[in-house]
């Protein structure tokens, strides 16, 4: 049996690297991914357009806006009359903030009231508003302080320090390289194999494959064991420009991400292959890929908590493999955590890929 | 011992009936033939032989072993040859061979001696991409890898579809050195002139055989007189002869078309009268072959 293997891995191996596309596919992807995306899908907010209405016109209202107008948060747009003006504003060109700085605002101050600011933000991105909306307050709170302190009005009240714990600058990129990683795997490691057997059943090979005495299990893990290999390069190089360009290195063990990894790129593979098993052409294969990859990245704690996901999601989650991955990817990462630590992960996962595993060999079938 | 031996084999898919109630056997060292039209179940017959489809019932012994029981070894005795080519196309002749050699845990020297009738005019191309062969040497080293492992019996799925006139000549000598070795060959065709090589020919069609026996037995079965008429205009001449009153059946053969009389009361001459509108129809006694054969009982199965 282990000799038959290693033949069939052989051949497996000669047609990878004879396809002119793949074997180059397979390097420049992952490269392209982690050299781009980093940038692009940033969550952490930058180039918000704000209107200032300033009703008041008194230095305090000055110095907020300056404030504003340097942050590298807000970019500020125009300063219309009335808040009519600015609602247009929002209306046609896509204003993602306002400010309204009351009449008698400083006065106010001075006679110990408490004046009343508003801000609208435009919620068709919610997330974005609400950074916005933050970003704002905060200005606008330690300009107030600033000033009172200055001014010596009252003593101000303590400031709310806020202190980030592991991902210490708040830098998003931190949060989504890991989870990157594990969505390049899914993708090579998951579509790859899922159109592997099937392509063997389109062009006819698996036929005469059939009628050979070769065992179930060897010929799924002839399948899976390249996969393997590829998971485990992609994820080396994706690591490694996560450290050259990002600086991004674990805070815990690597030997804990490749632990993890073996488990994960071999129950992806296996998934995979399921499906392979399943399909009789490329076409539904890759269309029932394309439909459990968007459940995977969409449900796997990927781009959103799983904490903030409903119950009953979150019990669905539970067989959900990237999830578990990329949980220790980042606590690995992040924060640091030991062996220990990720072994619930560790342990869930493990239970997965032996589960999807024997899918796997079962779900082939050389008679019909 | 009969290499093969099958009874009451039925397999349905869906609502098509593919194999309705087979019965057969073939000898040790024979070759049986298996004719009939496309879609007839050639195909399921030769995938249920190679322990790919799996029957709703009826039994087939192999060597002595049930298939259903002993399909593993069975697996390490038999060659089997899908209609389409299904070698991997972005390997080579030489990888092709070595690959299915492995597979059976043996090298391709180890018997070489039983492919080299096919294998020989493959040697030149053996480092050549299998997808870039042309379809003859495809269909070789097809064969090549089907032997390899020296099995007891070959299964070959319509060997000769789509392979040129001299190409099929080269494969059925082929065929004959193969016997030779004493391998048990069963295939299915759709070209009624291959039974020449057969030792026994069953003639297939809708799931059923018709008949089997030796091709000159069943030629020797046909009873009823047969003539060949030649004409210029063959189709209004066929047209105009099915509506005799003699004629049982009468259709295209070649370039002429052959005529059965529905017994021997009626004369050729008789034929040549009705059919005097054609100045140069000229009808001649012949010997019925095996499609006239098949021809017959296709017919006699229609008309019950």
């Amino acid at each position: 049996m282990a000799c038959t293997l290693g033949f069939l891995l052989e051949k497996e191996f000669k047609q990878f690297f004879r396809d002119p596309f793949l074997p180059k596919m397979a390097i420049v992807f992952p490269v392209i991914i982690m050299l781009v995306i980093p940038f692009v899908a940033n969550l952490d907010f930058k180039n918000i357009n704000i209107s200032v209405i300033d009703y008041d016109n008194s230095p305090l209202s000055q110095r907020l806006i300056g404030k504003i107008d340097h942050s590298s948060y807000f970019i500020l747009r125009s300063m219309p009359k009335d808040f009519g003006d600015a609602m247009t504003q929002m209306d046609e060109y896509g204003l993602d903030v306002i400010l309204e700085i009351p009449k008698d605002f400083e006065k106010q101050f001075q006679n110990s009231q408490q004046p009343t600011l508003s801000i609208v933000a435009n919620a068709v991105d919610a997330s974005k508003a609400a950074s916005g909306d933050g970003y704002l307050k905060q200005i606008v709170s330690s300009t107030i302080s600033e000033y009172v302190e200055e001014q010596g009005y009252i003593t101000p009240a303590p400031n709310i320090v806020v202190r980030n714990m592991y991902n210490t600058t708040e830098n998003y990129r931190f949060f989504m390289i890991p989870a990157l990683t594990v969505m390049l795997i899914i993708i090579v490691c998951g579509a790859l194999p899922a159109l592997n057997i099937v392509k063997e059943k389109e062009n006819g090979t698996i036929e005469q494959i059939n009628a050979t005495p070769i065992g179930k299990i060897t010929f799924t893990f002839s399948k899976l064991i390249p996969y393997w290999i590829m998971g485990l390069v992609i994820l080396t190089i994706a690591l490694i420009i996560a450290w050259l360009l990002y600086g991004l290195v674990p805070m815990g063990s690597l030997l804990i991400v490749y632990a993890n990894a073996v488990l994960f790129i071999f129950t992806i593979s296996a998934f995979g292959l399921i499906v392979s098993n399943f399909s009789s052409t490329m076409q539904q294969s890759m269309f029932i890929m394309f439909f459990f990859i968007m459940i995977f990245v969409l449900m796997s704690g990927l781009l959103t908590p799983v904490e903030s996901m409903p119950e009953w999601a979150q019990t669905l989650t539970a067989f959900i493999p990237p999830r578990y991955f990329i949980e220790v990817m980042r606590a690995v990462y992040l924060k640091g955590s030991s062996f220990a630590d990720t072994l619930p992960a560790f342990y869930r996962l493990g239970g997965l890929t032996v589960v999807l595993a024997l899918i796997a060999i079962w779900s082939y079938r050389k008679r019909q | 011992m009969n290499a093969i031996e099958v009874q009451h084999l039925t397999k349905t898919f869906g609502k098509t009936t593919a194999l309705g109630d087979i019965s057969f056997s073939v000898a040790q060292g024979e070759i049986f033939g298996t004719i009939g039209p496309d879609g007839a179940g050639k195909s399921t017959l030769i995938r249920s032989l190679a322990t790919l489809a799996l029957p709703d019932s009826g039994t087939i012994q192999m060597l002595g072993m049930d298939l259903l029981k002993d399909y593993k070894t069975i697996r390490t005795k038999i060659g089997y040859m899908p209609e389409i080519f299904s070698l991997y196309q972005d390997l080579t002749v030489e990888e092709n061979l070595e690959f299915y050699a492995s597979l059976f845990d043996i090298s391709i020297a180890d018997n070489y001696q039983i492919i080299e009738p096919v294998f020989r005019q493959l040697e030149p191309f053996r480092k050549r991409r299998a997808g870039k062969l042309s379809g003859g040497m495809k269909q070789k080293l097809a064969l090549s890898c089907a032997l390899i492992h020296n099995p007891q019996i070959l299964l070959l799925d319509e060997p000769t579809r789509g392979v040129d006139p001299v190409s099929r000549k080269e494969f059925w000598n082929i065929l004959g050195d193969i016997k030779k070795q004493g391998i048990t060959i069963v295939f299915s065709t759709s070209y009624m002139d291959e039974v020449s090589i057969c030792d026994k020919i069953g003639l297939f069609n809708k799931g059923k055989f018709l008949c089997i026996g030796a091709p000159a037995e069943i030629a020797d079965e046909f009873a009823d007189p047969i003539y060949l008429i030649k004409s210029a205009q063959l189709y209004k001449v066929l047209l105009k002869a099915r509506q005799w009153e003699g004629t049982r059946q009468c259709y295209m053969f070649g370039d002429s078309i052959h005529i059965v009389f529905k017994d021997g009361s009626y004369s050729p001459e008789a034929l040549k009268t009705f059919l005097a509108e054609f100045a140069d129809a000229e009808v001649s006694a012949v010997e019925a072959n095996i499609e006239d054969c098949f021809m017959n009982l296709l017919n006699s199965e229609r008309h019950g």
